[in-house]
Formats: structure tokens, sequence, C-alpha cells
């Protein structure tokens, strides 16, 4: 290290420099070192407000089937019976009795059934979709454009984010298209996720912080080969996922052990196992910091009753531990909730209409569709694929608040 | 001595610990299995190293025995093309290699700026209020980020640089938003190895007159110098194995060029692609991501291990 004494009579900066010049240096890289904190807060601010950008605008609609085909006024004017009508005579019967099920048409709104001719029977679809900022600011831009593009085409104002978005499946139209079977299936995930890690987890840092105190080969082993596992990119996950849960497991994973006709070992219970493996090094971390941190001399006193040293651990370290515990658990949940490139590699489903049933069903997650529909070329994608990742975001962040705040209350506790 | 241990001995039988000491035995054989099954759950993370290291390295040595495979002609060729057998990872590496620097162009001046500031000027109010803003930056998902490289930061770069010269897919625009995503983590781990030089060196440098920008710079810098390289080594693993921001952002298809505003796959990029489509076991294909898994894998170990080891061996110890 430079001897500090260097600074007051000379400066590495140069010989010549004064006081005056010093500080207005120091004033100046005080700035930058804030600027590029602000940097980092913006690009977060940036970051948000793009995807809220695509999540809302305006769109042009246009009908597939011209309605004056059906119609000879507008839709406004048609009564609720002519309504009923149309759609009992211009859709299939299936669609009918379907529709029925759900709520008799007779009982419906007169509101519900314009919609219902609007989407079924003159099919509306979405030809073109604009920005929020674009929206509000410029909206001229985008009606001149599609008055030249779709002259026949509405514009109005859409919120891609529906009720029916959280309700539908995967659909090949963005508008109809939903996240249902994703968060299904993200859900179950997680849940698998976590039945095998917090066991293995919370066991492994108990070995490791209560009995490894030793320090023998075996624990200094296990203890580096954590810390290496920690590093390992998450698509190195993926791929062994592949070889050894989807490959050579398959019996296993497909099903086909136990009576399922599964078609091969893709399913959500050798994803789920991939990511257990992926977060095991986490949160073996996190449990063991929890458990370092509680006090020696509650273990003594334990001991000093007579206790084994299982009933010291079980009785008195890991519920004085268990809410850090928890709380790291959550951490590393919410890092499998995010993660995507071991599920391709594990091979998600990116089109799949049906819910996850089982531990052997094929799958797809949140993230995948949202990988899914980013790739692909049309705006409308984009746009709803800025909606799942709202979805996900909101779920991970409240994940988040809730583990800070319970940190936060048991450290007021103490 | 002698006597006492005859008295222990009366004692112990007196009271009719003989009983007890059954139990007790049952209880420690009790304990026994506990501690196995614990030491267990510990093994299972050496099974997953050897696992990667098994499978990897057997299915790159089918890889490699594959006709007109070489090591040499991996390493060096410049042309990564299976179908016509072609196997030269460069172009991967060398894409790689432009997006983690970007990255790291951003991410280290950035980082450390923000760590210093954070660390030496902010009040401890400020600080408790950006810490987790910066926090919340590294818990999104890389999908996101991927999403707001193609619909944010490519058009933004084509509005700046003119739509001929970048195309839709390019590295730049990857690299500088892994820049973003790996800021926090740098910021983070060199803040708390600031954070960690003891008062007392500030103090002695800020009384011989030293500005705060020298003490911070000159004294408080290097003496967390080892946290600091640790962090950036870390980075830089991180950026090596990211894979869905290049996946989506950086564009698909190997393409040996030094521009960062063209397109041109990554090792990660690759090894997502090839995996995503209807895959096929034991083709050429298949086995290939395992030789550049296996590159991929070596190379952030090796990153990870020399930052623990800077970490560790070059700490500055205070009291």
């Amino acid at each position: 290290m430079k001897n500090p004494l260097n600074l007051v009579s000379t400066t590495t900066y140069g010989r010549d420099l004064n006081l005056e010049q010093r500080q207005k240096k120091a004033t100046i890289w005080k700035a930058l070192f804030r600027l590029s904190t602000l940097v980092g807060v913006v690009a977060l601010a940036i970051l948000i407000i793009s995807i809220v950008n695509q999540a809302f605008g305006l769109v042009a609609i246009e009908d597939t089937n011209d309605r004056n085909d059906f119609i000879s006024t507008s839709i406004k004017e048609v009564t609720k019976t002519e309504l009923i009508q149309l759609i009992e005579t211009n859709l299939s019967t299936n669609r009918v009795r379907t529709l029925d099920r759900e709520e008799p048409l007779v009982e419906r709104s007169r509101h519900d059934l314009m919609a219902l001719v609007e989407t079924e029977v003159f099919k509306q679809r979405i030809v073109d979709s604009y920005s929020l900022f674009g929206s509000i600011f410029t909206p001229n831009t985008f009606r001149d454009q599609v008055a030249k593009k779709h002259p026949e085409a509405i514009v109005e104002f859409k919120s891609w984010f529906t009720p029916q978005f959280l309700q539908e499946s995967m659909s090949k139209t963005p508008e109809l298209a939903g996240i249902r079977t994703a968060l299904f299936g993200s859900l179950f995930l997680i849940l698998i996720t976590i039945s095998v890690a917090f066991p293995l987890g919370v066991s492994a840092a108990i070995y490791l912080e209560e009995y490894a105190r030793q320090n023998t080969w075996l624990s200094r082993v296990i203890q580096t080969n954590i810390d290496n596992l920690a590093g390992v990119p998450s698509i190195i996950y993926g791929i062994l996922g592949l070889t050894i849960f989807v490959r050579a497991f398959e019996p296993i994973t497909s099903g086909r052990l136990f009576g399922y006709e599964g078609a091969n070992g893709r399913t959500i219970l050798a994803a789920g196992l991939t990511m257990a493996l992926l977060i095991l090094p986490i949160l073996i971390t996190n449990a063991q910091e929890a458990i370092r941190a509680v006090p020696n001399s509650l273990r003594q006193a334990s001991y000093g009753l007579g206790a084994t040293q299982w009933q010291t651990i079980w009785y008195h370290v890991l519920p004085y531990a268990l809410p850090g515990i928890l709380t790291g658990t959550i951490l590393a949940i919410s890092r499998a909730l995010g993660e995507t490139a071991p599920l391709i590699i594990v091979g998600a489903a990116t089109y799949i209409t049906k819910d996850p049933s089982g531990l052997f069903s094929n799958f797809t997650a949140i993230p995948i569709q949202i990988y899914n529909w980013t790739t692909r070329p049309q705006q409308e994608f984009r746009n709803i694929a800025a909606v799942a990742i709202l979805v996900l975001m909101f779920m991970l962040l409240s994940m988040n608040a809730v583990a800070i705040l319970w940190r936060n209350k048991i450290q007021n506790k103490r | 001595m002698h006597k006492s241990v005859a008295v222990d001995k009366v004692t112990s039988e007196s009271l009719g610990i003989t009983q007890n000491n059954l139990f007790r035995n049952n209880k420690r054989w009790s304990e026994t299995i506990i501690k196995a099954v614990l030491t267990l759950a510990g093994i299972v993370s050496i099974f997953t190293t050897i696992g990667i290291v098994y499978e990897l390295g057997k299915e790159s040595l089918l890889f490699f025995s594959l006709p007109g495979v070489t090591l040499k002609e991996f390493l060096t060729g410049t042309v990564w093309q299976p179908v016509i057998g072609k196997f030269g990872v460069l172009p991967l590496v060398t894409s790689t290699m432009i997006t983690s620097l970007f990255a790291m162009l951003v991410a280290i001046p950035l980082g450390l700026g923000a760590a210093i500031f954070l660390s030496e000027y902010a009040a401890d109010k400020t600080r408790k209020v950006l810490k987790p803003i910066l926090e919340i930056l590294a818990g999104i998902p890389t999908v996101v980020y991927g999403y707001f490289a193609l619909t944010f930061m490519t058009p933004l770069l084509r509005g700046i640089f003119g739509q001929e010269n970048v195309e839709i897919y390019n590295m730049l625009s990857a690299g500088l938003v892994m820049g973003i995503m790996i800021l926090p983590l740098i910021s983070s781990m060199s803040e708390d190895a600031l954070h960690a030089v003891p008062r007392s060196l500030r103090d002695a440098a800020l009384g011989l007159g030293a500005t705060k920008l020298e003490t911070s710079i000159q004294v408080v810098f290097p003496a967390a110098l080892s946290g600091i390289i640790s962090a950036v080594i870390l980075g830089i693993s991180r950026a090596v194995g990211e894979t869905m921001i290049v996946a989506i952002a950086a564009g698909s298809g190997p393409n040996f060029t030094f521009n960062p505003l063209k397109a041109a796959e990554t090792m990660t990029g690759y090894i997502a692609r090839i995996s995503g489509g209807d895959l096929s076991y034991d083709t050429p294909d298949y086995n290939s991501i395992f030789a550049i898994g296996l590159l991929l894998f070596l190379v952030t170990l090796v990153l990870n291990m020399i930052s623990r080891h800077i970490s560790r061996k070059y700490r500055e110890v205070y009291e």
C-alpha cells in the first residue's frame, strides 16, 4: 500500500496540484460515483417502464368476416334476441352448447352478447398494436399508419392484461392466449423443487454447521464443492438434468415404472429435480448462515442439561434458526421461479394447452412462455410477453417482500 | 487419582446407571443414524459435481471420437457448421468474449462507482434506500433482461448508430444489458469489501489532510482490493455463463466476427438453441453441446476458483 503521507505534500496525481485543485477533483469524482449509482437505479426504472410500455396501448382491430354480411345496421342497434340468433346460427352447435353451459345465453347481458358476436361471429382480430407512450403522445402516427395499411380497422385502447389472460391457456392468436397452463406449471414445478431441495439442503447445512465443526476432510470437500457448485452456470444444470433425469432415469421420470403411459422423460418431475439441484447450493449456504447465527450459549445450555447433540439441534438450534432458513429458502425459490435456461434444455413444451395433472405430465412455465413469445416476430406476442413478465415480476416481488418483512420482524424481536 | 476413579465406580453403580446405560446406548445409536443421514445429504452435492463432470466428459469423448472431429480443429477452427462437419468452436468463443467484454465495460466502472458511493459517501439513510433497489436489479430473471435488450436496447442502438449498421440481433445490445444485470453483483460484493475496511484507516488518512476522494481511492480501495477483484472475476464468470440474454438478443447462428453490431451466437446461446428444438439423441449436434458445455464449465470453474482464492489469500485482516 502507498504511504498515505504522500497525500499531503505531493499527491500521486502530480506534484503541482494545490489544495483547491485537489478538492475540485474530489467533487468531480464524487459526482461520478453518485452518477454510477444513479445509472443502476435509472436502469431499473427504464426496464420496468419499458415493460409497462408494451403491456398497454392502442390496437387496430379488424373483422375477419365482414360484419355487413351478418347485420345491416350498427351492432349497437341490434336487439338482444337478434344477437342470440346470430350466435346460434353462425357458430357450431358444440360451441353454442359450451357457451350455454358456461352461462345460458338468454341470461347474459347485452354487452356480453355483443362481445361474443364480435369475437366469435365477426372474428375480430388485432392487426396492429402500439406502445403505451406512443399511444399517449403521438397517437396520430399510429392512426395514420393503420389507416394506410388496414383501412377497415378500428383503433382503440387496450390493456393486454385482462382477467382472461390468467384464465386462458396457450393460443396461436395473441389476444386469445393466456398464461394459465404456464402459471400452474410454474407453481407445480416450485412445489416439486422445494419438497426435494428443502429437506436435503437443510440437512446438509446442519451437517456442515453442527457435526462437521471438527473440520474433517469430508466436510471440507463438501464445503468447497458447494461453493464451486454455486458458481456453475444454470445451463450446465440443464445439461445435467437432460442426461440424468430425462435420459438415465427415464423409466422413473416418464412414469413408465409406475404404469403411466408417459411418452418420454421430459416431464415436470425431471424439471423439478433439475431445479432442486440448481438451488441446492444457494439453499445450503443460506441455511448455514442462519444456523451459524444461533448463539453458542444456547447449545451449551442444552448440553449442560444433558441433551444429546441431536436433541440440542432439534429442540434449540433449529427453532431459533428456522425463520432465517425460511427466508433463505424463499430467496432460493424466487431464483428457481425465474430460471429459464435449464427448463429449455430439460425440454419444457412451448405449446401446450393442458394444465399439468401429475408428476409425469408435460409442462410449460412462465419464463418459458416469455421466452417463446419474445422470440416470435409479431408485435402482439411481445405485448403479451410483457404482461407475462409483469405477472412473473409481481410474483417474485411479493415473495421477496414477504422474505424481507419476515426478516425485519425477526430482527426487531431479538 | 486411583482413589477417585474407584469412588466414581461405586457411586455410579449405586445410582443404578447400568440400566440407564442401555438407554443411553440406544440413543447414541439413533444419533449415529441421524448423523449418517445428514452426512448423506451433504454428499448429494458431491454427486452433483461428479454427475456434471462424468456426463460432460463422457459425451464430450463421444463427440471427439466422431469422424473428422479433432481437439485441435475444435479449439482453433473458425467455422462451426456441424451439418457439414465443421467443428471449430472459435466463433462461439469470440462472441462469448465480446458480449462479456461489453458487459464488464458497463458493470466494472458503474459497479465500483456505486460501491464507493454507497460505502464511502452515502448517508446511512440513502444507503438503506439505494442498496435494496440495486438488489431488486439482481433479482430480475434473466429472460426479462433478454426481453429488455430486444425491445428497448436494440431499437435504441439502431436509433443511435443507424438501422443499416446495427443488426436486429447484435452482440452489443446483449452485452450492455448483461452489464446492467451484473452491476449489482459487483457493487454489492465490492461494497461489502469496502465496508469491512476499519474506520481507523480512513480517520488516519483524513487526519493527514487527504481529501475524501484520496482517502477512498488510495487508502480504502487498496485495502479492499482482494474483495473487489474477486467480485470482478465472479462477474466475468457470470457473464460467460449467462444464457437467456444472449439467446434472445445476440442472434442465432455462429458467426466469426469481431463487430459487436453484428449478430453472433455465443456458447450458451448455441446450447440453448440446439437443445430447445426437438433434439434427437446421440447425433453430432447432441454430442456437440456437451463439448461446449464442458468448455463452459471449465472456464467458469477456473474463474470461480481464482475469485475465491484471491478473496481468501490476499484479504487484509485487521484486528
